[in-house]
């Protein structure tokens, strides 16, 4: 038992051994509503923003037919709808709509399971911000993009998929990075509906021994190395998106093309032969 | 001799600014037409006006006699038979070279993997860019990447292709590789609409030419002609500005 002699980091030790199992259990805690929060919120942060880069049909100038009518008229209510979404959901401190969300479902019946309800909570607040960032990396994506899928014959969800949100994607993936560092952070004020991760643990550890900052110390490195870890991922992974910087030309235009190297097995076996 | 597409009196409007102000036109089968026209006459709207990237206001757009813009045709299969190469190339960023050439085979016209890379390889071959299906676009030239994207429209197998002023982005020493292939593909039957400022090109290979100026059709016929003896002062004009 540390006296009033011990040191900081006989403090810092000691409460270690103590709690460090309580701090591990708070940092899978953090982790876990963090990720699946901000891949959640992903998600939805997709389908906002490929519904609101739909175009609204175009008003025919002579005679417009019914149906378009309707069509424009319930797209631009789904627009409305998610411009309201994300402008409260971004206007609004993630702490308030912690506790509105958990104790207003209550108010209505609905006891939630805090684990749930912060996950729920992450994922429609980075969903907000994530609609924005996605919706930014679609426009950035050159029109002529665009306009050679459809030139092909592709649908709206085909240019999508293939063609656009794989190049909108890679350009805002530091944003989306920002997202999951900013929620492991920020996943701390869920403490107010005493969902149990890192910050809630530490809390209750620094009130025994009413060591505060020893505590938050330990929090401070813990938080660090979670979010330096996730950064150092990210860069991998957008170089992995990027690709190799060089290319292998296969054979020369003139010469038998025997060493032909493509990387799927079938692809091989056609490029043989086109060549026999 | 068989129409392949025909248009009938279109318009089209930017707000205020009318760009088409009423085009009459049509491309035969196996022919080469050559739209010439100073910046703005409305050769690119048009252009983009037969594969709908752009919706006309007024007017028809026939294809085998079939109204495209009636809503009636199949949109996807009419853009497969329809293929357009864009002066900023367009090649999919996120691709290499033979998936740009392979990806709208198998998403459009339902073919497999196989077939659809050997086709793609076919045609990569005829544009001499079989040795760089691995390529990323942004490692290619211009030219390389205005050949692919050839490939790429050839891949669906259209029956028309649009080129789009496909050399006015390519520095002069390569405008002659993509010409070739043009010239080659024209030899070979292949129906297209081209609008240039080439007019080597459309005097050697065209066997039609169309002038554009402010959004109609000024004058038209064969390349003689048109090129050798234009009627009109805004042709004669223009044909002196481009000496």
């Amino acid at each position: 038992m540390p006296n009033a002699s011990t040191s900081f980091f006989g403090w810092v030790a000691f409460l270690l051994q103590k709690y460090g199992m309580l701090f591990l259990r708070g940092t899978g805690m953090t982790l876990l509503i963090a990720l699946t929060g901000t891949a959640l919120g992903f998600a939805l942060g997709l389908l906002v923003a490929i519904i609101r880069t739909i175009a609204l049909p175009e008003k025919k100038k002579a005679g417009s037919n019914a149906g378009v009518i309707v069509k424009r008229g319930l797209l631009r209510f789904v627009h409305m709808l998610m411009n309201v979404y994300i402008q409260v959901f971004r206007g609004t401190p993630m702490i308030v709509q912690a506790v509105v969300i958990y104790y207003g479902a209550q108010y209505a019946g609905v006891f939630m399971d805090t684990t749930f309800a912060a996950v729920f909570i992450i994922s429609i607040n980075t969903g907000a911000y994530m609609a924005e960032i996605i919706r930014g990396g679609i426009v950035s994506v050159d029109k002529g993009q665009f306009e050679a899928a459809h030139a092909i014959g592709m649908t709206h969800w085909q240019t999508m998929t293939t063609v656009v949100l794989p190049q909108a994607i890679r350009n805002i993936l530091p944003s989306v990075g920002n997202e999951l560092i900013v929620n492991i952070k920020d996943s701390s004020v869920l403490n107010v509906i005493s969902v149990s991760e890192l910050f809630f643990q530490a809390k209750s550890a620094a009130g025994t021994y009413y060591r505060y900052f020893e505590v938050y110390f330990i929090i401070a490195v813990i938080y660090l190395i979670l979010t330096l870890t996730v950064s150092r991922i990210l860069r991998a992974v957008e170089k992995k998106m990027d690709g190799p910087d060089n290319y292998v030309i296969h054979g020369s235009q003139s010469d038998s093309r025997a060493d032909i190297k493509v990387s799927v097995e079938n692809e091989k076996e056609a490029v043989k032969r086109w060549n026999a | 001799m068989e129409r392949v597409i025909e248009v009938k009196g279109i318009k089209k409007a930017f707000g205020d600014h009318e760009v088409l102000k009423g085009v009459d036109f049509a491309a035969n089968k196996g022919e080469v037409t050559c739209i010439i026209g100073s910046s703005g006459s409305g050769k690119s709207t048009l252009l983009r006006c037969i594969n709908l990237l752009e919706t006309p206001d007024e007017g028809q757009i026939l294809y085998h006699g079939e109204d495209i813009l009636s809503g009636a045709v199949n949109m996807p299969r009419y853009h497969a038979k329809v293929g357009m190469v864009f002066q900023q190339f367009n090649l999919f960023g996120n691709m290499d070279v033979l998936n740009n050439c392979v990806t709208g085979q198998m998403k459009v016209l339902h073919r497999t993997r196989e077939e659809s890379v050997e086709n793609a390889m076919k045609y990569l071959k005829k544009v001499g860019m079989d040795a760089y299906i691995n390529a990323k676009p942004r490692q290619l030239s211009g030219g390389q990447k205005q050949r692919v994207a050839i490939a790429r429209a050839l891949a669906m197998d259209p029956e028309v292709i649009l080129f789009d002023e496909p050399t006015s982005a390519l520095d002069p020493e390569m405008v002659g590789e993509v010409l070739s292939v043009m010239q080659n593909l024209a030899q070979e039957g292949l129906t297209m609409l081209v609008v240039t400022h080439e007019m080597g090109f459309a005097r050697a290979v065209a066997s039609e030419v169309v002038f554009m100026d402010q959004g109609v059709i000024c004058e038209h016929g064969n390349p003689e002609e048109v090129l050798g003896a234009p009627k009109t002062e805004r042709l004669k004009a223009f044909l002196a500005s481009m000496l």
